[in-house]
């Protein structure tokens, strides 16, 4: 009955998305107006873009910040394809042998306050993201170790000096977490500020935030775009239920949710409301891992954290999972469409990844009694979530029983849980994410390095760094592919370090009158809003 | 001078409480309250289910069965499957038992602190009685699900924690009613009595006063076991109760209700049908426990 009803729903949806592509061919033009409601599945924990990895934040808070590049909103499904934000013209290319970047800025820009934006604050910005001083959080640091320098010749032109030539940094510098700050709030008010507080130079300005209800935004006059934003205002509203998202939607409360929902929500809203919902779908840059806290023992022990990922059958959690939640496909370290990524041949070769779960099963029993825990009990945490993080975590709980292991699940409402993953770190195996924006291969894998500030399984691998630092430098495509195929190696099977489960498929049905907003591989990504309308 | 033992005494007192035996007081309810006779059939029943669950079933109430998922109430699976193709009749089944333990738990510490509080305010009065009464009205100040909900955000989720979450408020409800009525008992010439012949205040309460509270207190106790039931079901349906993959009624109507209500209802269905009827069985026997021993009601 389930497949049925999906592969109706499927057609429905198909033809939906090809009808709204035909629409969208027509080059419908915009029209200004009304104010675009959306439910958010998640609470914000702060506002602070640098600090935070959360759609929970991004969704809300995104609209009212710019960046210095950004991801195409047209073509948000190409990795490659940027357009200047706060920069002017191209983004530019490279000089002195890939290795200097020069953004020249838009003049006249001004923050919401009335502050003129000029270089120093996109300075002031990423010095804060790339060179955090000791003690302030920058979840994306990572992604800049290739900067030497940044630095200002004038007002209205910013320099990015890099320690050798990467592919790597312009997706990270148009990564949507990376909103310009003023650099007079960062100087009056400190770091911490703008984790409560908002003044940007973005299309939208900040109105209200009512804690746990919503946050609401009013257009900018101002705004840097001639012409945009096409919408009178937006509220996000907090509805952490996905029963409620859909209630929302279903009645028009809400217009659309851009995280996206389980293919029974989308069949049920297909069903139910007919052409009144447009659906896009695409694959999705985010996998969620199960992390072992190697400061827990025993899961120190290399040969328990390898049990752990032998116990997972990920082929057939792909054939069922994939109907009830928003995951779907089997991979490795590496975005699955990624060229770099994993053939299914070469996953084959993974602990955990094998085709013969038995066998699977039986290795890990085995690795559970020559380590001395084959009556493991594990305090796995997981977030209060429901899509995909409960589902996905009683589908564990379901695995790691069957070679033994008895599993106590906590899950907590996001706050807490990410209190526990970060800093308490009162956890066995936590529930985890690699969530990124923009597909960046190279940065998106440092998540596995034990020195990465979002890797939270506390543990060091040098050997595991050494192989990432060749893999920053490599130019060769070959040798490349081989140094991570040797990264993922480590990372997913002889180290078991970090423990993969599927990654997630995005669908996003919502109202036929939003305009403007196309699917992108990341629900980060194009989340300004200056590009959508309703067409009412 | 004639001295008169301190036994003799207490043999005196109890001879002046109601000595009606038990099962005479059965049969009376039994004759007097036939609703109160089903309520008293759903308990059993739900104790023998949650008793006798291993057996009833070929299931086990946690293991994920993909190649069932979904599959509507048949012959293979009576009440149908979940999601994650358990079972739903074994996971009620099994639910029952998280829903009595949590349910009989917290009622009983909850009203057992209350009884012996509520007593003690009434013994003691004065300035211990205004003050402890005072705190009581802090706690009653909350509605019951509010002050459950600040109680696990605080502790965490878990059934430990549920269960102190459920107790709290279940306290100031039980001594307060308790104190109402030992007020009364505290000027019977017998607490006088006891209290001349140099009884203990522990003992005093404990033994001859707590005791003739007690219809109250079973009425008390037996309400308190359904809105426990309802309460562990609420505070799991937000979230905040029990965890999967642990059956629990309020958890199978979260997991269910939201997303398959409409393509597979049996998954919120039986879930709610099961807290339903604990609830209302629960409900009936209290009511009918309440109509047996209240003085007041048994002459209609």
């Amino acid at each position: 009955m389930l497949k049925q009803t999906g592969r109706l729903a499927l057609a429905a949806a198909v033809g939906l998305g090809l009808a709204a592509g035909a629409g969208a061919a027509k080059a419908q033009t915009p029209k200004s107006g009304g104010v675009l409601n959306f439910v958010v599945g998640s609470n914000i924990p702060s506002f602070d873009g640098h600090q935070e990895t959360t759609f929970g934040m991004i969704h809300p808070i995104r609209p009212f910040y710019s960046l210095i590049i950004r991801v195409n909103p047209q073509n948000p499904s190409d990795p490659t394809d940027f357009e200047c934000d706060l920069c002017v013209g191209d983004v530019p290319e490279p000089t002195e042998g890939g290795t200097k970047y020069t953004f020249k800025l838009k003049q006249g820009v001004k923050f919401h306050d009335g502050t003129p934006f000029t270089s120093a604050d996109a300075k002031a910005t990423m010095d804060k993201i790339v060179f955090p001083p000791e003690g302030v959080p920058s979840a994306r640091k990572a992604f800049f170790r290739a900067v030497e320098s940044i630095t200002t010749p004038d007002d209205h032109t910013i320099v990015f000096k890099l320690k050798f030539p990467t592919a790597s940094f312009i997706p990270a510098l148009a990564t949507p977490f990376n909103f310009i700050y003023s650099k007079k709030d960062l100087d009056e008010h400190g770091y911490e500020w703008h984790k409560a507080n908002v003044n940007g130079t973005g299309p939208f300005k900040f109105v209200q935030y009512q804690p746990g209800a919503f946050v609401e935004g009013v257009k900018y006059d101002g705004y840097h775009f001639e012409g945009r934003p096409y919408l009178d205002g937006f509220k996000a509203i907090a509805a952490p239920k996905m029963a409620v998202r859909l209630q929302a939607i279903r009645g028009d409360r809400a217009a659309i949710e851009f995280r996206g929902f389980p293919p029974k929500a989308r069949d049920d809203l297909v069903k139910a409301l007919g052409d009144k919902i447009t659906v896009q779908e695409s694959d999705w840059n985010c996998v969620l891992l199960a992390t072992p806290n190697q400061k827990s023992k025993p899961f120190d022990d290399k040969r328990v954290r390898q049990a752990l990922t032998l116990s997972i059958d990920r082929w057939g959690g792909s054939k069922y999972l994939s109907q009830i939640a928003i995951v779907k496909t089997v991979g490795g370290v590496i975005f699955p469409n990624h060229p770099l990524a994993a053939t299914k041949e070469e996953l084959l070769k993974l602990k955990g990844y094998y085709e013969d779960t038995e066998a699977s099963r039986a290795e890990a029993k085995k690795l559970l009694a020559d380590a001395g825990h084959s009556d493991l009990k594990i305090n796995f945490s997981n977030r209060g979530v429901d899509q995909p993080y409960k589902v996905v975590g009683t589908w564990l709980v379901d695995q790691w029983r069957k070679v033994g292991i008895d599993t106590q699940q906590r899950v907590q409402p996001s706050g807490p849980f990410y209190d526990t993953l970060r800093k308490k770190k009162d956890f066995d195996v936590s529930a985890d994410f690699n969530c990124q924006s923009v597909i960046n291969p190279i940065a998106d894998m440092t998540k596995f390095l034990g020195s990465a500030g979002n890797n939270y399984a506390d543990f060091e691998d040098p050997e595991l760094e050494a192989i990432y630092a060749k893999i920053e430098k490599e130019g060769d495509k070959d040798t490349l592919r081989k140094l991570v195929r040797d990264y993922e190696t480590r990372a997913l099977s002889d180290e078991a370090s970090g423990i993969i489960t599927l990654w997630w498929y995005k669908i996003n049905p919502y109202r036929s009158y939003v305009k403007g907003w196309k699917i992108a591989p990341s629900h980060y990504l194009a989340q300004h809003l200056d590009q959508v309308w309703l067409d009412k | 001078m004639t001295t008169v033992s301190e036994s003799a005494i207490e043999a005196q007192v109890e001879d002046l409480t109601d000595k009606t035996p038990f099962l005479q007081k059965a049969k009376t309810m039994a004759r007097k309250q036939p609703v109160g006779v089903a309520g008293l059939a759903v308990v059993i029943l739900m104790i023998f289910a949650a008793i006798f669950a291993p057996w009833l079933t070929p299931y086990h109430p946690e293991y994920n069965d993909f190649a069932n998922m979904l599959t509507p109430p048949g012959a293979d699976y009576i009440l149908g499957t979940d999601q994650f193709g358990r079972d739903i009749f074994t996971r009620i089944l099994y639910g029952a038992r998280t829903a009595l333990f949590v349910g009989f738990a917290a009622a009983t510490i909850g009203a057992v602190f209350g009884l012996v509080l509520g007593v003690a305010s009434a013994y003691f009065g004065g300035m211990f009685d205004l003050i402890f009464q005072r705190i009581m009205d802090v706690f009653m100040a909350f509605p019951l699900i509010i002050l459950a909900l600040a109680v696990v955000a605080t502790l965490g989720t878990g059934t430990q924690n549920v269960i102190i979450a459920i107790t709290i408020p279940f306290i100031p409800q039980c001594a307060r009613v308790v104190r109402s009525n030992a007020l009364a008992i505290r000027e019977i010439p017998y607490v006088d009595a006891a209290r001349a012949l140099g009884f203990g205040h522990a003992r005093i309460i404990l033994r001859h006063m707590a005791p003739n509270v007690m219809a109250p207190f079973l009425i008390l106790f037996t309400a308190f076991v359904g809105q426990a039931i309802l309460l562990e079901a609420s505070l799991s349906y937000l979230g905040m109760g029990v965890q999967e993959p642990t059956p629990a009624w309020g958890l199978m109507l979260q997991g269910g209700a939201e997303e398959y209500a409409e393509s597979a209802p049996w998954v919120a269905i039986w879930p709610g049908v099961a807290i339903s009827l604990a609830v209302f069985g629960f409900n009936l026997f209290g009511d009918a426990v309440r109509d047996t021993l209240d003085p007041r009601l048994r002459s209609r």
